[in-house]
């Protein structure tokens, strides 16, 4: 038995002996498997995003109305529109933007151009890194008890927006950090040959390059402020806020008023948020109509901000 | 224009000159006190939330034991006769944080291994932005998803007697919600396993299914296990999904079919209703955030204590 295994008259050849080719099939099958159920997998995003629209598609599309977009709050459900919302929603991030932009940059720009390596360095590098990990209510509690409280802004627009600002400039500074680093250094060293100054090499030439990539981060934090709510409950952004706040422009001396940001408002999330915990189906459905304004906006920014990201990418060869 | 005719090294000494370098320096310097102060803004911000924090938790912890606090199984702080221990939400909050892993793990870990190690570069250009507009989600929206459409859904199917508020698809929303996380930070992980150990194992004879889990997600396996506890602790921070569709009951609970609330819906909970500044309802929110905070410290500790002591230098 043995001798005539081993004699190659056998037309199997010796070494595929103890089952081999059935194994190298079952894993070959096994591997044609995985790759069918990574790709399955994988689309969950494109699936997920599917079902959430369909779902509030179906839900809301009939609340959709221009009436909608300009009503106040109403007890009435069909009457009740988030007119209040996203006017409070753009004021919101408007004030955010006006801080964390600047302010994030600056960190970043910092930390990657002037920053000496000691352990202060270190420290701040840490702690952006241990902040973007903070829960976004925290922000809120943080919120509470020195903006609200401490300072005396109350629950105001101002308070929105600089607790959004906070919450978000991790996000900037992270973004503002890569921009920067990968602009090469030869374009540095030849500002730096004709004479210019750290700051100008900096303002210059730096920025201006890392910009597209700066703006990107910027872009995908602006749409995590918009979509933000935990923060904004903790401060006490209302649900019912049947009034706009105070126009920036007045008809007398000085002619720009800066009382909307001590004004009380709601946003596009927080409108939601009320209205998804009614038990009445008739509010659900604003609910849904409301979230599909907010998706699609926060969509619409995200989507902006990879396919910039991804142009941005082929289009500059250094 | 004029000086341009003298000799260059008149030129630079003039007075002119050494006093325009003079403000320019001066210049320069104010500036990268003004960037140095923007980039310590971020530390001030720790700061002020770790003081804030454990100033209110202190003065809550005058009226309240500690020893109740962390051993009372009842959380009712807003009855008249108000019991505060905080373990019913620090399970609430464990529980459906453990729900959101086991959805996310297998499924973020299958996209690692996929985007990774098979896919090709359209696919995966194609496939990963929509993963990462997951997590452009606003979380408010999510929340409407779990109680609006997952609940109903599982009510349909396979439990029927799920109740409206439930931990199970607040857990399961929040899994879908942390797949992003877990799949990028992996595949990161797995990027960097350099080719010559896949090499090997291709060479002798393995499929690339066996190289991947028998080869590459071992010598990846820190930066796997960083990923997962990064991502419970993005889970056990989560809000907006917990506190509309996990319910607000307190309930000592280890059944996810059950409705609970979580610290942060507590914390959300409480901040809705009109809250006196001062009253003991206002520090025990400070006072579960501190434990929130706590709690997300130790596992974000956790993942760089993994990413550090089991990291492979190759």
């Amino acid at each position: 038995m043995a001798a005539t295994d081993t004699v190659s008259t056998d037309r199997t050849p010796p070494s595929r002996g103890f089952g081999a080719t059935e194994r190298i099939q079952r894993a070959r099958r096994a591997e044609a498997a995985f790759v069918g159920l990574g790709i399955v997998v994988t689309s969950v995003g494109a699936v997920t995003l599917m079902a959430l629209l369909g779902g509030l598609l179906s839900d809301g599309w009939a609340r959709l109305t221009p009436e909608f977009f300009g009503n106040f709050p109403s007890r009435r459900a069909t009457q009740a529109g988030i007119l209040a919302a996203w006017v409070g929603s753009l004021l919101v991030v408007l004030v955010c933007a006006f801080v964390a932009v600047p302010v994030g940059v600056a960190a970043g720009v910092y930390l990657e151009e002037y920053a000496r390596r000691n352990w202060i360095t270190d420290v701040i590098e840490i702690n952006v890194n241990n902040l973007a990990g903070v829960p976004s209510i925290v922000y809120g509690l943080l919120a509470l008890g020195v903006l609200v409280y401490g300072l005396g802004l109350g629950q105001s627009v101002a308070t929105a927006g600089l607790t959004l600002a906070l919450l978000i400039l991790p996000i900037v500074i992270v973004a503002t950090r890569e921009s920067v680093r990968a602009v090469p250094y030869s374009i540095r060293e030849a500002a730096y040959g004709v004479g210019a100054t750290k700051w100008q090499v900096t303002s210059h030439h730096v920025l201006p390059y890392a910009s597209p990539g700066i703006s990107t981060g910027v872009i995908i934090g602006l749409s995590r402020a918009l979509g933000e709510t935990a923060p904004l409950v903790m401060i006490g952004a209302l649900s019912f806020i049947a009034f706009l706040p105070t126009p920036p422009v007045r008809d007398s001396f000085p002619y720009i008023s800066f009382q909307w940001l001590l004004d009380p408002f709601t946003v596009m999330p927080i409108q939601m948020f009320n209205w998804v915990s009614r038990p009445d189906p008739a509010f659900q459905a604003n609910a849904a109509a409301a979230g599909l304004v907010l998706l699609v906006m926060t969509l619409a920014m995200n989507g902006f901000a990879i396919w910039f990201r991804i142009r941005m990418r082929s289009k500059i060869k250094w | 224009m004029a000086n341009l005719a003298q000799p260059a090294t008149t030129r630079l000494n003039s007075p002119q000159a050494v006093a325009r370098r003079r403000r320019q320096y001066m210049r320069e310097r104010a500036i990268e006190a003004l960037l140095f102060a923007c980039a310590a803004v971020s530390v001030v911000v720790t700061l002020t939330i770790v003081l804030v924090l454990i100033r209110e938790s202190l003065a809550f912890f005058s009226h309240v034991s500690i020893v109740e606090f962390l051993t009372s199984r009842t959380w009712t702080p807003l009855f008249s006769d108000a019991e505060y221990g905080i373990l019913p939400l620090v399970l609430g909050t464990l529980l459906s944080s453990l729900v959101a892993l086991l959805v996310a793990l297998p499924l973020g870990m299958v996209i690692a291994i996929y985007l990774s190690e098979f896919a090709g570069a359209r696919v995966r250009e194609t496939l990963k932005p929509f993963l990462e507009l997951l997590s452009g989600i606003p979380t408010v929206v999510y929340g409407y998803f779990a109680l609006l459409i997952v609940t109903p859904l599982l009510q349909a199917t396979i439990l029927p007697n799920l109740p409206g508020f439930n931990v199970l698809s607040a857990g399961i929303v929040m899994g879908i919600m942390i797949i992003p996380y877990i799949s990028s930070l992996s595949e990161d992980a797995m990027r960097a396993v350099p080719d010559s150990l896949r090499d090997g194992s291709l060479a002798m004879g393995a499929t690339r299914l066996q190289t991947s889990i028998k080869v590459v997600v071992p010598a990846a396996f820190s930066g796997l296990a960083a990923a997962a506890v990064l991502a419970i602790s993005r889970a056990v921070g989560e809000t907006m999904i917990v506190a509309i569709a996990a319910g607000q009951q307190p309930n000592f609970t280890f059944n996810p079919t059950e409705s609970a609330a979580t610290i942060t819906a507590y914390i959300a909970q409480v901040a809705l209703g009109d809250l006196p500044h001062g009253s003991i309802a206002y520090q025990s929110i400070f006072a579960a955030g501190l434990t929130l905070m706590a709690m997300t410290l130790v596992f974000n500790l956790a993942a760089y204590w993994l990413r550090k002591r089991f990291r492979e230098a190759y």
